[in-house]
């Protein structure tokens, strides 16, 4: 039984239960709304996954069930007994078929049209005479639905019953003892509290641990030094482990998209193309969950309402296929996941109209409403925009469903759409239970957490180091001036009136919230630490500046303070005026990035500062030095449940001693990952990046002048292959037996040149890489052939989009897939892009971008 | 260490079976408080709330928390938010040079609480019949969290509404 439909029986069985006692309950109060939203979105969700898994039987029981419950949500059918009889007369048989295809792992085969017809009867029965609603519940039901309802109850005894319990029971008593097994025994459900309870002892093990070893510390007892290290090892590695089991990628709440688009485009005759991006973004198990119904709902949405038909986007003159992208990462300690599409965008003026239909809003309160506010409304219950209901979507159930969903879990959920170019969801989820990396900062005499994922960057201020940047008052306002930005200040210890320490000397965080920079006043930074954010107590939710509270590996209890809240509680934060301008602000952004280039400096070896671009680096770590082992004659580390190599960078190194920390910047390249040992990181700078040639020395690409200091900047590529000889052999060994595809990199940086050849190479592709497009056109007309072309945009002479033209135009590779590569990615870029004949659009930088889009590229038959 | 010592000599305490009964009626497990001291003043809280109790720890204080919050503790690995029943009760601070303060652990709704009391006393039965009703002379304040006023050898002592303490905020 394939891993769908064992996540999908666990999925129903809670949902039966859940529904049983809520039909009863429906029965008591048969006004309640939410408990008829309740029911109805319970069986919309079981239809729905069941669709998509070619349930036929399951479906069509399920959807006949949805629309008597359809009806009495808007109130067109009165809720009677003998209505409720027969829809748990219908869940009687969905559990029926369920437990068919727990034992079988197929349909159970059975006749459902009596039940249906009566389920439909019911329906309808109750509809035609809608026009006075008193007495037809009381004359339609005795005379349609009890007439109907014995129909049910004795005919389908009679011939659908025992049809199923004949091919129904029999199977389970057959295949119960291997057929059920799978449904057991793949995954074990354990109690949030069990697990819980573990971490709460294991947090008393490690500080149990931790007054061991400052004992053994105090009475150098070499005796226990070597058992007491074990222990250490074993209870690190254990709260680890204990940890892993709450989080999980957000991939594992999307392995079900892929199959869920390909199914939605066939059943829709679109042309659906689904990108995931940031799948490792680790989340904590519970809220996982909890939002895989919601961004289900949310990409069926995405693909039906959003998506147009192949036909409608070309005369749009968009591709045929349309994208649902999906993007999840972290920042300011919350997790941000994205669901958009880029299609025809929300229908304002519908929405306008349906909200006025329905009574949600009146004419004069609509007039008022900004654009924003008006898209608000599809998270109304029982707002749909769709004309028609199909199996697919369009009840009105899947966005407030999304929103309730996520707003359980402390979550919010934004939009924008553009009118024709596709809308974008926002999902934010603070980290409940999440293990994030915070600097420990004092302020005003206590000391906060403060996550890591804001910072940007952290400056020292003050008079006492000659050139540092001072502290600057306009009237009353702090600011920086930074690197020709002004940026606004606000007091750490003012903020949560604690007594500040001097201004004038201390921490500058640079922070970036949303689309919003600002600087937070620390009077000290101590250290990184990684913590286990826990919830505040109850009384203490109301303050906003805190996001969570965690226990210090000295065992003392730290506040974790939530960059959203100080900058709202700043002022720094965004009112609805602002906010319309902060959609302009990743504009000038990306222009700025266009010039500039995210470094990473750091000292390692002899020499001046280094530097690689921040984005070839997956992670910094900082290792214990007792961590790092020797096998044979490499240093290695156990990391994330597997050994990686270590490779200095420096001739001369040694691994550091008992507790003393080794920086390493972590490169990874598919499971594998390598790590380079340096001796100090020193700043993350965007800078314009202009590289001198350099001397050959092995290494290192070329120097360029940084932060006003020469640099080396270091050639990946070459430490990379220190790493083993293996490291570059793994994924083209895999495809030894094939052809390597060809590709052509068009690409004027010989910079980029240097970063994107071994990537490729690596994954096992043949690259040619010319320095122009003139350069290009000279290969294709020696008729080289290729299966692919990577390009940059911006170049001298014929630029990407000419040269897509010119391709396009005719010759050899008219047909080849062609890969725009460039540091401007705004639709409008893409759209430009597209226009010209590029098949993809990938940002510079985003290896695994690139590598998927090329994949995607090749392994799906070109659409001439 | 001095907190894992009144731990233990509390949880002594805890599971040490109440005084036979001298009444007719054998208090049951409801009726059993342990009493504690704020500002000279005797009080108790239901024994069955209490899950622990400890001396002198380190509590980090909670920025525009309540004034009541006296700021949050580690206990064991979970976070305890300290309440001073002090200044809960409207009751003058304690003095600088006084010896530190112990907490009682309650728990409510699965958040552990600790309650900053001067001094904790013993468990002992308090059965309903020695309640009489709050005096409507009491203070408004302490009227609102006081459950009743009992006898005890020949002192009176508040019995304290442990969720009613808590409400706070």
């Amino acid at each position: 039984m394939d891993d769908l439909l064992v996540d999908f029986l666990t999925e129903t069985n809670e949902g039966l239960v859940a529904l049983d006692s809520a039909l009863v309950r429906l029965e008591r109060a048969p006004d309640d709304q939410p408990t008829l939203s309740e029911v109805f979105r319970l069986v919309h969700t079981i239809k729905g996954t069941c669709g998509f898994l070619g349930l036929s039987r399951l479906e069509a029981v399920a959807h006949a069930g949805e629309n008597i419950l359809g009806r009495y949500r808007d109130g067109t059918l009165a809720v009677t007994p003998a209505g409720i009889t027969l829809i748990l007369s219908a869940l009687d048989r969905i559990k029926a078929i369920v437990s068919g295809i727990e034992a079988s792992g197929t349909e159970p085969v059975g006749d459902d049209v009596p039940l249906i017809a009566a389920l439909n009867a019911a329906a309808e029965g109750e509809d035609a005479p809608a026009l006075a609603p008193a007495p037809p519940s009381a004359a339609a039901p005795p005379s349609v639905a009890p007439s109907e309802a014995p129909a049910v109850e004795a005919p389908p005894p009679a011939s659908a019953r025992p049809a199923t319990s004949a091919i129904d029971e029999p199977a389970t008593e057959v295949m119960a003892p291997n057929g059920s097994a799978p449904v057991t025994q793949q995954t074990i459900r354990v109690s949030v509290d069990v697990l819980e309870d573990l971490m709460t002892l294991v947090s008393e093990l490690v500080l149990t641990r931790n007054q061991l070893l400052q004992l053994a510390r105090a009475h150098q007892s070499d005796a226990f030094a070597v058992p007491l290290q074990r222990l250490s090892h074993i209870t690190s590695d254990l709260q680890e482990g204990v940890m892993k089991t709450r989080m999980q990628p957000i991939g594992h709440a999307w392995a079900k998209l892929p199959r869920l688009v390909r199914d939605l485009s066939h059943e829709l005759g679109k042309k659906i193309e689904l990108d995931m991006r940031g799948a490792q973004t680790e989340l904590d198990r519970q809220v996982l969950e909890l939002i895989r119904d919601p961004l289900t709902h949310m990409v069926r949405n995405s693909g039906d309402h959003g998506l147009e038909k192949p036909a409608e986007r070309r005369a749009a003159g968009k591709p045929e296929t349309g994208r649902v992208i999906l993007n999840a990462y972290h920042e300011g300690g919350h997790i941000i996941i994205e669901v958009g599409d880029d299609g025809r965008g929300l229908p304002v003026d519908r929405i306008r109209a349906k909200a006025l239909a329905n009574g949600l809003a009146t004419e004069a309160e609509l007039a008022q409403m900004s654009e924003r506010e008006v898209l608000r409304f599809i998270f109304a219950a029982g707002f749909s925009t769709a004309q028609q209901v199909t199996s697919v979507s369009g009840r009105g159930v899947g966005m407030d469903v999304v929103k309730t969903n996520i707003e359980k879990i402390g979550g919010t959920v934004e939009l924008i759409s553009k009118e024709g170019r596709g809308t974008t969801f926002t999902i934010k989820i603070p980290l409940t239970l999440a293990i994030v990396s915070a600097l420990i900062v004092e302020a005003g005499g206590e000391r906060f957490a403060l996550p890591q994922i804001g910072v940007v960057e952290l400056v020292r201020v003050g008079a006492a180091q000659e050139g540092a940047p001072r502290i600057e008052r306009i009237k009353d306002a702090a600011v920086l001036r930074l690197r020709d930005r002004l940026l606004p200040l606000v007091s750490l210890a003012g903020l949560l009136r604690l007594h500040a320490a001097s201004e004038d000397q201390g921490f500058v965080a640079v922070m970036q919230v949303g689309g919003q920079a600002f600087g937070i006043i620390l009077d000290r930074v101590f250290d990184t630490e990684e913590i286990v954010v826990k919830p505040v107590a109850p009384i203490l939710r109301h303050i906003t500046m805190f996001s969570g509270n965690t226990i210090l590996g000295d065992g003392s209890v730290i506040m974790i303070l939530d960059p959203n809240g100080i900058a709202r509680a700043a002022g720094v934060g965004l009112d609805a005026a602002t906010e319309e301008e902060r959609r302009n602000l990743p504009a000038s952004i990306d222009m700025r990035s266009n010039a500039h280039t995210s470094l990473l400096l750091f000292r390692a070896g002899d020499g001046g500062p280094k530097a690689v671009p921040l984005g070839l680096v997956a992670r910094l770590e900082d290792i214990p030095g007792e961590r790092i082992e020797m096998s044979g004659m490499t240093p290695v580390v156990q990391y994330r449940g597997a050994l990686m190599p270590i490779v200095p960078i420096s001739g001369h190194w040694m691994a550091p001693e008992g507790d003393a920390r080794q920086p390493v910047l972590v490169f990874t390249e598919n499971d594998r990952a390598m790590g380079l040992a340096v001796e100090e990181i020193l700043d993350v700078l965007e800078e314009k990046l202009e590289i001198e040639p350099g001397t050959g020395r092995p290494g290192y690409i070329g120097s360029a002048v940084i932060a006003g200091r020469v640099t080396e900047v270091i050639d990946t590529a070459y430490w990379l292959s220190q790493a083993g000889d293996d490291w570059f052999r793994a994924a083209p060994s895999a495809r030894s037996n094939a052809a390597r595809p060809r590709l052509l990199l068009v690409e004027d940086s010989a910079f980029f040149r240097h970063l994107v050849v071994p990537v490729l190479s690596a994954a096992g592709y043949e690259v040619m890489a010319v320095e122009s497009a003139v350069a290009a056109m000279r290969v294709r007309e020696e008729g080289v052939p290729f299966d692919a072309i990577v390009s940059d945009i911006e170049m001298p002479d014929m630029d990407g989009l000419a040269f897509a033209r010119a391709v396009r135009a005719g010759g050899a590779w008219s047909e080849s897939p062609l890969i725009a590569l460039s540091s401007r990615a705004e639709p409008a870029d893409v759209a430009r892009g597209r226009e010209a004949g590029f098949t993809d659009y990938v940002a510079k930088y985003d290896r695994d971008a690139l590598l998927r889009s090329l994949s995607e590229c090749l392994s799906a038959p070109i659409q001439a | 260490m001095t907190a894992m010592q009144t731990t233990t000599a509390a949880a002594d305490a805890a599971v040490r079976p109440p005084p036979p009964a001298s009444t007719a009626a054998a208090p049951t497990e409801e009726d059993v408080f342990l009493t504690l001291t704020v500002a000279g003043q005797a009080c108790a809280v239901p024994v069955l709330a209490v899950r622990d109790v400890l001396g002198a720890h380190a509590i980090t204080r909670i920025p525009l928390a309540p004034g009541e919050v006296a700021g949050s503790l580690n206990l064991r690995g979970r976070i305890v938010t300290a309440l001073d029943l002090r200044l809960r009760l409207g009751l003058p601070p304690r003095d600088a040079k006084a010896p530190p303060a112990m907490s009682v652990v309650v728990e409510q709704t699965n958040e552990l609480y600790a309650l900053l009391v001067d001094q904790v006393g013993e468990v002992v039965p308090m059965p309903a019949s020695g309640f009489t009703a709050n005096p409507p002379t009491l203070d408004p304040m302490w009227r609102e969290v006081s459950r009743g006023v009992h006898r005890q050898e020949g002192h009176l002592v508040i019995a304290l509404d442990v969720g009613r303490v808590l409400a706070i905020g």
